[in-house]
């Protein structure tokens, strides 16, 4: 697979305007995770009511692929209950992105997911492991 | 002979991998030439023994052509062939030292860094300081890459009993003036020890010149195979360590309570060896000594400057010293070092991108990490033509967007 079919039209536009960014004012669920190998960093904020995510806002720094990420997975979850959410894995991610994604990138792509299923979880840090060299 | 394109480009063809491929990733490691993996194979086709006690001739065959390869080492860096002790490589090496001078160390004394140490020549001190209670500090890295020298000398005192730092670094190319550094740690009988990964594929080492107590370098970063390393120490020093693994081909004698050691560099070579991997480290060093380490160093400093010119046009900050080594660290104005490594990628140009082991370096830089090329001198001009060509691509890609760096 040539990569520069990560750097689709989409996803190019995910990153440079992302959909959700910025803080929630008042949210009932936080979370931040770090992943030092490449300085993504991401900070998930969320407003869950009855079971439901009603809002939601990322804010933080990463590469195109792990802010792309974050806009389409922050996009999917609102309105969700918090066992859909829960749910979803690896494969819907990268079915949002609608591209493929190498192997040593796939960590980038989850970073907000991840994040998110932590905030619900009430685990506020998170650093990212990884095969640093 | 001086290397030029055109020389450059007939040694190309001596690497089989570099036929479609832009390899700039050479401070990580090294392609290997025909010669080298002809030798690998030749060896396991007609050659491979156990060395050291086999009576047999093909034992004692494979045996010289080990103690040779100690040979062939000794004289690229010009040491006694006593005093050179093959390891995994540079990390082994760092760790094997800093298990081995434990017992020289007191609580309170302090040990000696710099702020650019790759992590492997900077994790080992901490845990050593850990276990005996000394302090560990480090020589500052000013805003221009280079060492701060004036604080060095302060740093420098009696207090001080091992002084280890990296020849050159691997995430800014720098060239550390570690005989400067070394002479002023004499005057305190202070332990010196060069990270010498960067330095010994690229320039001429003479040890001696240098006067540093230990050096370590890889042989998979000079076209030899990985798993294989050099710990260069000075024989009178290493004659007073003592071993840090114990087993065979390291002892003389042993009875059920005791043993004695073998001679340097024996000692400190534990168990079967990786024979092959000295073996093809000595062929490769044959490879490079035919072309000479001047006219690699000459070659690889032509490279930086032509791609620096090139890369003058391009929206970026570099993290590299006004002279340095073979090696290029920047990051592209709005563009993560991940997604440039991907993209050139898409070109089969191969560059690094992260914080290249040196995390505190990074910190210090107030960045997570960059994208990094690094020369060889089998790169030519066309490389670093295809290199640029596809950074500007990956600029034109990201115009406009606002959360990269």
């Amino acid at each position: 697979m040539e990569s520069r079919e990560m750097y689709q039209e989409h996803i190019l536009d995910h990153y440079s305007d992302p959909s959700n960014f910025g803080t929630l004012k008042t949210p009932t669920h936080k979370s931040h995770s770090f992943n030092p190998l490449c300085g993504d960093d991401v900070t998930v904020t969320l407003e869950i009511k009855d079971d439901k995510i009603q809002d939601v806002k990322f804010d933080g720094k990463g590469c195109a692929i792990s802010i792309a990420a974050a806009s389409l997975v922050t996009d999917a979850v609102k309105g969700k209950t918090i066992k859909e959410v829960l749910k979803l894995s690896t494969k819907d991610i990268l079915d949002m992105l609608q591209i493929e994604v190498s192997a040593p990138r796939i960590k980038c792509a989850l970073i907000a997911l991840e994040t998110i299923h932590n905030a619900i979880n009430e685990k506020e840090d998170n650093i990212i492991g990884d095969e640093a060299k | 002979m001086k290397l030029d394109n055109n020389s450059a480009k007939k040694i190309k063809k001596d690497f089989p991998i570099l036929k479609n491929l832009v390899y700039l990733d050479n401070s990580a490691t090294t392609q290997k030439p025909q010669v080298v993996i002809d030798r690998i194979t030749k060896y396991y086709e007609k050659e491979n023994a156990n060395i050291h006690r086999g009576i047999y001739k093909l034992s004692q065959k494979a045996t010289e052509a080990y103690e040779d390869a100690h040979k062939t080492v000794a004289k690229f860096i010009n040491a006694d062939s006593s005093e050179i002790i093959f390891t995994k490589g540079t990390t082994e090496s760092l760790n094997l030292l800093a298990y081995a001078l434990q017992n020289k160390i007191e609580k309170g004394d302090e040990i000696l860094v710099t702020e650019m140490e790759h992590h492997s020549n900077l994790v080992p001190w901490q845990q050593l300081a850990k276990r005996t209670g000394a302090v560990l500090k480090f020589i500052p890295v000013k805003k221009d890459f280079t060492l701060d020298y004036k604080k060095a000398e302060s740093l420098i005192t009696e207090k001080t009993k091992i002084l280890s730092m990296v020849h050159i670094s691997n995430a800014t190319g720098t060239i550390n003036d570690v005989e400067k550094l070394c002479r002023l740690a004499k005057k305190y009988n202070i332990i010196t020890i060069i990270d010498g990964a960067q330095s010994a594929p690229h320039m001429k080492i003479d040890v001696k010149k240098i006067d540093c107590d230990f050096f370590a370098f890889s042989g998979h970063k000079l076209l030899g195979p990985t798993g294989i390393g050099v710990l260069f120490g000075k024989k009178d020093l290493l004659e007073r360590l003592e071993p840090f693994n114990f087993g065979g081909d390291m002892i003389r004698s042993v009875t059920p309570e005791d043993a004695t050691w073998n001679d340097l560099p024996w000692k400190f070579e534990a168990g079967t060896p990786n024979i092959v991997g000295g073996i093809a480290l000595a062929t490769a060093i044959d490879y490079l000594e035919k072309i000479g380490m001047n006219n690699i160093e000459a070659w690889e400093q032509e490279l930086r400057a032509y791609a620096l010119e090139k890369m003058k046009d391009l929206d970026l900050d570099l993290f590299i010293p006004k002279e340095g080594a073979g090696i290029i660290s920047f990051n592209l104005e709005k563009v993560h070092a991940h997604d440039v490594a991907s993209i050139l990628d898409d070109d089969t140009v191969c560059i690094r991108g992260g914080h290249h082991c040196v995390m505190p370096l990074m910190t210090k830089l107030g960045i997570a990490g960059t994208s990094r090329a690094s020369f060889y001198f089998y790169n030519t001009k066309e490389d670093i033509d295809t290199f640029v060509t596809a950074l500007k691509k990956a600029q034109d890609l990201f115009k406009g967007g606002k959360h990269g760096k």
